[in-house]
């Protein structure tokens, strides 16, 4: 832990190098709460003042006294319950369309040697190039009318999911994975009479672990946070995300209860990621410096 | 490197056949066995990536030359979307304000995770606590983020104004004023978006060996010496890689003029994006969204390029 960075040991060591430190030190803390900090504090408490509270000049740093109704009118006004309802099963449903397909795909693109697999990953890994919101509109002009069975996924869950398994970056990152596997294990399996379904399920999920909780880690979080194509895609206000609602909602309703619609939209991502920041900064630092 | 030469000859022999001795009956099938296997492994995926990225890339340039409403025959118009594209007043606003975000969202976006992972980096107390508060505001989804900060900038009651004039500084229009509006979103992604290069960057300056900051001292240099002629050229390769990714990412910026300008005051917030946007769902012109696609498309694939191959190069000598 003690490696040597731009300032030597010996320089923190010495008394005024000490006082800099814990100055600087300070100055951080204090920065980091203001910046960071403060403005989550001012949402979480903004939604508890009265709606005459919240518009005084100047305003009250604390509540003067505390109302829960921002966020009980938030949950039955917007109707919070169907919209995070829809999130999640948007979420979730990306999740495991991705986990299962994009995993699969991976599987046989490292391991089965298919015809023309080196095609299709360059296919794949072509889509790299292409950035991903410049699309919308075809995309949606594709989601609204399916070639050959002429659907339409609009104002379906399916119109999440389905685009969301098109994902490069993470089919890239599983194949990747599979890649470094050792060939003895999978081979140790193939002589024990195992079809490729069963070493894919019983020694090569088991082995990937690390890399599929990234990649549900990117997956929960694109679909919980993304805005500009569930917006296209879900004109029934019925049928939309939460971060839609809010958008469409925040003209007309109290500022106290949108937000605390915004505090409880924001919850489900800030916890998991509370829960599992260890993991999640680790992945983001560890991908840099891989290269 | 190792792992394809290797296997190569496997695949080879797998695609094509012809040269190896001829095959009894019972390898052919097993072999079409193992390829079909192989498809139905590949399928889901294969057909999502056809329907949702292949078709739609090929699909934006061709209807950028129809006129094309959904519902009614499309009809070739050659490249008169383009031109009336170019001419509408918004064209040049959006991408005026498209290159000034970028470039600014460079400079505050920049500098400013740069320089607080270097002063986090010679921090040896509360590491984690650092850590999770920089990347708190990027777990908020972006809808919040935008829809805090409108109200922040609100000229009424708005904590921005509020702050000035606790300070007794001069107020500001914030995101109402037409000079400012832009620089207003800029901010609001900076303060949204910096977590993850604060946390790449702290990763890339703890992979700086130890050894070059000492020699360095020892040569009399001085903290900035050390900063410019060790920091920077060691963490080079990540300050471009991520240059290049916030250009792509902030070129494509949609959410914050939407959400908290609405592309105002007077255009001055409309971003490429955003008028695409207009195109398909406001003006029902999906030849001339896809013909703003396409220009963008070409733009942003070129720094796409860029960076994948500069990543691939890294990833090949490491």
């Amino acid at each position: 832990m003690s490696t040597r960075t731009l300032i030597s040991p010996a320089t923190l060591a010495r008394p005024r190098g000490r006082a800099i430190y814990w100055t600087v030190f300070a100055a951080v803390v204090v920065l980091f709460a203001l910046a960071f900090l403060f403005p989550v504090y001012w949402m979480v408490t903004g939604a508890m003042k009265s709606p005459d509270e919240v518009a005084r000049t100047p305003p009250t740093l604390v509540p003067h006294d505390w109302h829960l109704g921002g966020y009980t009118d938030a949950w039955d006004l917007m109707q919070l319950p169907q919209h995070l309802g829809n999130t999640l099963v948007q979420a979730a449903g990306a999740w495991a369309f991705q986990l299962v397909f994009c995993t699969a795909a991976a599987y046989a693109l490292s391991r089965l040697r298919p015809a023309f697999g080196k095609v299709i990953l360059g296919g794949i890994l072509a889509t790299l190039m292409v950035p991903a919101q410049a699309m919308v509109v075809p995309k949606y002009l594709t989601v609204a009318d399916l070639p050959l069975i002429h659907t339409s996924l609009l104002n379906d869950p399916l119109g999440i999911w389905l685009p969301a398994v098109a994902n490069a970056f993470n089919l890239y990152l599983l194949k990747r994975f599979f890649d470094q596997l050792p060939r003895e294990v999978m081979e140790a399996a193939e002589i024990d009479g195992a079809g490729r379904l069963r070493t894919l399920w019983s020694v090569v999920l088991p082995m990937s672990r690390p890399v599929l909780g990234v990649v549900s880690i990117f997956a929960l979080v694109a679909v919980w946070q993304d805005f500009l194509w569930p917006l296209m895609v879900f004109s029934d206000t019925d049928k939309q995300p939460i971060s839609v609602t809010l958008v469409q909602l925040s003209q007309n309703i109290q500022l106290t209860v949108l937000i605390a619609a915004m505090v409880i939209a924001s919850i489900p991502m800030v916890a998991l990621f509370l829960v599992f920041q260890r993991h999640i900064i680790a992945g983001i630092s560890a991908g840099s410096t891989k290269g | 490197m190792t792992k394809t030469a290797e296997r190569r000859p496997i695949a080879d022999a797998a695609v094509h056949p012809v040269p190896a001795p001829p095959p009894a009956g019972g390898r052919r099938r097993r072999r079409l066995l193992d390829q079909a296997c192989a498809y139905a492994f590949l399928l889901g995926g294969l057909v999502c990536f056809a329907l949702f990225s292949w078709y739609p890339a090929i699909r934006a340039v061709v209807i950028a030359f129809q006129k094309y409403t959904p519902g009614s025959k499309p009809q070739w118009v050659g490249t008169a979307n383009f031109t009336r594209v170019l001419h509408d007043p918004e064209f040049g606003a959006a991408w005026r304000n498209t290159l000034t975000f970028t470039l600014l969202a460079l400079l505050v976006g920049f500098a400013v995770p740069f320089l607080l992972a270097l002063v986090l980096n010679e921090l040896r107390h509360a590491k984690a606590f650092f850590r999770v508060v920089v990347y708190l505001p990027v777990m908020i989804p972006p809808v919040v983020s935008a829809l805090l900060w409108k109200w922040f900038y609100d000229p009424g009651a708005g904590l921005a104004n509020e702050t000035l004039r606790f300070l007794h500084l001069p107020t500001s229009n914030w995101s109402n004023g037409t000079d400012t509006a832009l620089i207003s979103l800029v901010i609001v992604a900076t303060w949204a978006n910096m977590g993850g290069t604060v946390l790449i960057y702290l990763a890339a300056l703890q992979s700086i060996p130890g050894e070059l900051y000492e020699a360095a001292e020892l040569d009399g240099a001085n903290l900035l010496q050390r900063v410019r002629h060790v920091t920077v050229p060691q963490t080079r390769f990540v300050i471009l890689m991520l240059m290049l990714l916030q250009i792509i990412a902030t070129m494509q910026v949609f959410t914050e003029p939407f959400v908290i300008t609405g592309g105002g005051p007077e255009s001055a917030t409309v971003t490429v994006l955003y008028l695409i946007y207009k195109y398909a769902f406001l003006y029902n012109d999906f030849g001339g969204a896809c013909a703003l696609s396409v220009m963008l498309l070409v733009l942003l694939g070129a720094f796409s390029a860029l960076y994948l191959r500069l990543t691939r190069t890294e990833g090949d000598t490491a």
